[in-house]
């Protein structure tokens, strides 16, 4: 396959979700329960066209940096307005991630959200969601990207408030979209900087403005800025510490969705437009998003570790291993950071599905006992699900080894990269910038502690509820994705060695990019250490419009990356490859003991929880709280924004309706002169005209006698008359 | 004294003012359209002495001729309205048809 047929292809898988959102948005209703086929059929179609794809870029172009075009939309003024869509090894990457986890999602809904209300709008919105999201993938653009990006938010927004009969989920949803709104307010200043200084919303030409040394405003500064900007949408999106808040709640949707949207996709997108820019962050940029995904990944596993709802524990979860994939970026970990987020895709998606497994079969049962008042969410009311559910249970074991980072599972690898990276950046930079291995490494502790605790809670010991006791394993289409996904946490997807993925294929075709920043505002140890050619990228003229191009990047990076020892792409690299085993060792210890302590707390009951939750109550309380987050907006931001209103409508209805009251009475009280004027002088001239114009007509009228004769004898005078003057 | 110009104008004259008087003061309405058959001549007459004096020649006999025939179409006409006057008012004084009186 040439690589003409690459971006056709590209907009086709773009497409085709989009015309399931229409078939099932407009014939959903005669449908009925066939809807969910039909979605599930068009994914199909779509995963394998996304695989065409993908396999075509990563074995057949794999070295050219990215296959795209250029189109212009619109002139405003002087200035054309450039979108495309490109496929690079990411992008390819991520058609597979999105289009995979999209179909087993379509194909679990059959069954889980079988006999909702509202069946085929559910499939509407997933298609919906699916175009969006892979709007996002392949846009090689700031605008593109920001309308898709917004796309993706609404679809997140209809589907957590999908059952919107239900208050708590309708006001998820808000508070989803509303959260994710300052974000975006962020990413779009930011975008316009970049579009006033470069005059372009394209990725490269952006990247080549900058490496031509124009700054923003002059000032190295707004570069910095407007990266931190473009961050603050990827900190909206992907869950980051201060706007986290909204992705817990999320979990109000149907779990599927949660799967889809909250776990694997969506929230990944602020990781990957973090990665596709990637090459703009300035060094002080980077340390932000270090120190933003170090912050969130401490804080939200610290959450996690004491939250009874199943879904919670799994969506701090999410929370916490974004804010490694963001760490992972900022400190310079391009590819493990992206890694991370494909392997966590496959095992948070599956573990989200497991927990749909789990929450349907609870539903079910608590149905069939017309039990209606027990969660069937909380942990608590599980227990010994191992017996009852049993291919849950093993998937769901398998991919919690995956998330905890244990050794042949995709999760070991991306996450020992991630944490490898962190002591690299921290060794290079030194000072305080220690803190983040240590709370890297911490976080990576409690991931393995808490998963385990829920893994041991949920599915070992007794039945804790007669619900549990009558759980029964689900049909087919929703256990055959939790194991399609843990097939896919397996490590050997991603390099043939289980305990070092960087001689692995994805580490050969996903290779950092060289920073368009000039070399005085980026980190040292990021630069390219031996000299290449120019990377920037050729191009055709861009006048025709439809015309595709292929533009050439720099076919040697690959080919440093997949050197053979001792030439690394950057000193940052050759770091991360000294502190691979320290890594690896300090790492498993950390996640074996939290493992370990989770085994002796819940499994053998050697340390009692409840004593330790007594003697650490404060820290407990606080945990389970989630820090008072919530609260905290509720008294910072919520009753400010309430203050502010509340003076607001004072000033509004003392002062404002009091001008335009006050103004109103005074163009009364004229209007009512005017009136008078109009009714005496205005009416009364027009009256006497029509008066004497009557009084005139009624003299006048007297000559018209009706009698022909007489006006026979007019004529006569008047031609007499005339007579006597003109001749 | 030899009979010229001048006196066909003034018998068209007096033939015209008598008319013109039939058609005033008349209360028949026939009465009123012989007035006007009257007025008619008096130009006829006109038009004959300007095509034997006055260097009109044959266009005068035609006009005469056309006017004749005008006379004739008007007459019935004419006749029409008063058989119409008639059938309205049962009489054809046309002092009392003033209904057009403003």
């Amino acid at each position: 396959m040439t690589q003409d047929v690459v971006l056709p292809l590209s907009i086709l898988i773009l497409l085709i979700p989009l015309l399931s959102f229409l078939i099932n948005i407009f014939f959903g209703n005669k449908l009925g329960r066939l809807s969910g086929v039909v979605g599930t059929t068009i994914l199909g179609i779509d995963l394998g066209l996304a695989i065409v794809v993908a396999f075509t870029k990563l074995t057949s172009y794999g070295t050219l940096h990215i296959i795209q075009n250029r189109v212009e939309w619109f002139n405003l003024g002087s200035v054309k307005v450039l979108v495309g869509i490109g496929i690079d090894n990411i992008a390819a990457i991520m058609l597979i991630v999105v289009t995979l986890i999209s179909f087993l999602v379509h194909l679990f809904s059959t069954v889980y959200m079988e006999g909702d209300r509202r069946y085929p709008k559910f499939y509407a919105y997933l298609g919906l969601f699916t175009f969006s999201m892979l709007g996002i993938v392949i846009a090689n653009n700031f605008l593109l990207m920001y309308i898709f990006w917004e796309l993706v938010g609404i679809s997140s927004y209809l589907l957590i408030g999908f059952w919107y009969e239900k208050n708590s989920a309708s006001n998820a949803g808000k508070k989803a979209f509303i959260t994710n709104r300052i974000g975006d307010l962020g990413f779009f200043i930011g975008i316009m900087i970049l579009f006033f200084t470069y005059g372009s919303f394209m990725f490269e030409d952006v990247f080549a403005g900058i490496s031509s040394g124009v700054m923003p405003f002059n000032n190295p500064t707004m570069l910095t800025i407007a990266g931190i900007c473009i961050f603050m949408g990827a900190m909206g999106k992907s869950a980051q510490f201060p706007l986290h808040v909204w992705l817990p709640d999320a979990m109000e949707g149907p779990t599927p969705v949660s799967a889809l949207i909250h776990a694997a996709t969506m929230v990944a997108a602020g990781v990957y437009l973090v990665a596709k820019v990637f090459a703009m962050f300035t060094a002080d940029a980077l340390t932000f998003i270090a120190v933003i995904g170090t912050i969130t990944a401490f804080i939200s596993a610290t959450i996690a570790l004491t939250q009874v709802d199943f879904k919670k524990v799994l969506a701090y979860s999410t929370v916490s291993q974004l804010g490694f994939m963001v760490m992972s970026l900022g400190v310079g970990g391009y590819t493990n950071g992206f890694f991370h987020l494909v392997t966590h895709a496959w095992f948070k998606a599956a573990l989200f599905l497991a927990a749909g497994s789990v929450i349907h079969a609870m539903h079910h049962a608590a149905h069939h006992m017309h039990d209606h008042h027990t969660d069937a969410q909380d942990i608590n009311n599980m227990g010994g699900l191992k017996k009852t559910m049993p291919w849950t249970y093993r998937t769901f074991l398998f991919v919690t080894l995956a998330l905890s980072g244990i050794p042949l599972t995709s999760g070991f690898l991306s996450k020992d990269g991630i944490l490898a990276g962190t002591l690299a950046y921290a060794n290079l930079t030194g000072g305080w910038h220690w803190i983040i291995p240590v709370l890297a490494f911490t976080a990576a502790g409690m991931t393995a502690f808490y998963m385990f605790r829920l893994t041991i809670v949920a599915f070992h010991g007794e039945h804790k509820t007669e619900i549990a006791k009558h759980t029964k394993e689900n049909k087919l289409p929703i256990v055959l994705p939790l194991v399609v996904l843990a097939f896919m946490s397996l490590w050997i997807f991603y390099s043939p060695n289980p305990i070092d993925a960087s001689k692995g294929w994805f580490h050969k075709m996903i290779v950092q990019p060289k920073s368009a920043v000039p070399d005085a505002y980026q980190w040292s140890f990021l630069l390219n250490e031996h000299a290449e050619e120019d990377a920037t990228v050729a191009h055709q003229a861009e006048g025709s419009t439809t015309h595709l191009e292929a533009t050439t990047g720099k076919p040697d990076d690959v080919k440093a990356a997949g050197h053979t020892t001792g030439h690394y792409l950057n000193k940052f690299q050759e770091e991360s490859h000294h502190f691979h085993y320290i890594a690896m060792i300090l790492s498993l210890l950390i996640a074996g003991s939290g493992i370990a302590l989770a085994f002796m707390i819940y499994q053998y009951k050697l340390i009692s929880a409840d004593k330790l939750e007594a003697r650490f109550k404060f820290l407990h309380t606080f945990s389970l709280n989630k820090w008072y987050f919530d609260e905290l907006y509720q008294a910072t931001a919520i009753n400010g924004i309430l203050v502010v209103s509340k003076a607001l409508s004072w000033f509004d209805n003392y002062v404002v309706d009091g001008l335009v009251n006050l103004s109103s009475y005074v163009t009364r009280g004229f209007s009512y002169v005017v009136g008078l004027f109009d009714n005496y002088v205005i009416d009364g001239a027009v009256n006497l005209t029509a008066t004497f114009t009557g009084f005139l007509g009624a003299k006048l009228r007297k000559v018209q006698t009706g009698h022909i004769q007489s006006y026979v004898v007019f004529v006569l005078l008047g031609i007499l008359i005339l007579l006597y003057f003109f001749i | 004294m030899e009979i010229g110009l001048t006196h066909y104008l003034i018998i068209s004259a007096i033939l015209f003012s008598l008319g013109l008087y039939g058609i005033i003061t008349r209360k028949h309405a026939i009465m009123v359209l012989m007035g006007l058959e009257l007025v008619l001549n008096a130009t006829n007459i006109n038009f004959i002495a300007f095509a034997r004096y006055g260097g009109m020649n044959i266009e005068g006999h035609i006009a005469a001729i056309f006017v004749i025939i005008l006379a004739a179409a008007e007459a019935a006409i004419a006749l029409a309205i008063v058989l119409n006057i008639y059938q309205n008012f049962r009489h054809v004084n046309v002092d009392e048809v003033d209904n057009l009186k403003g």
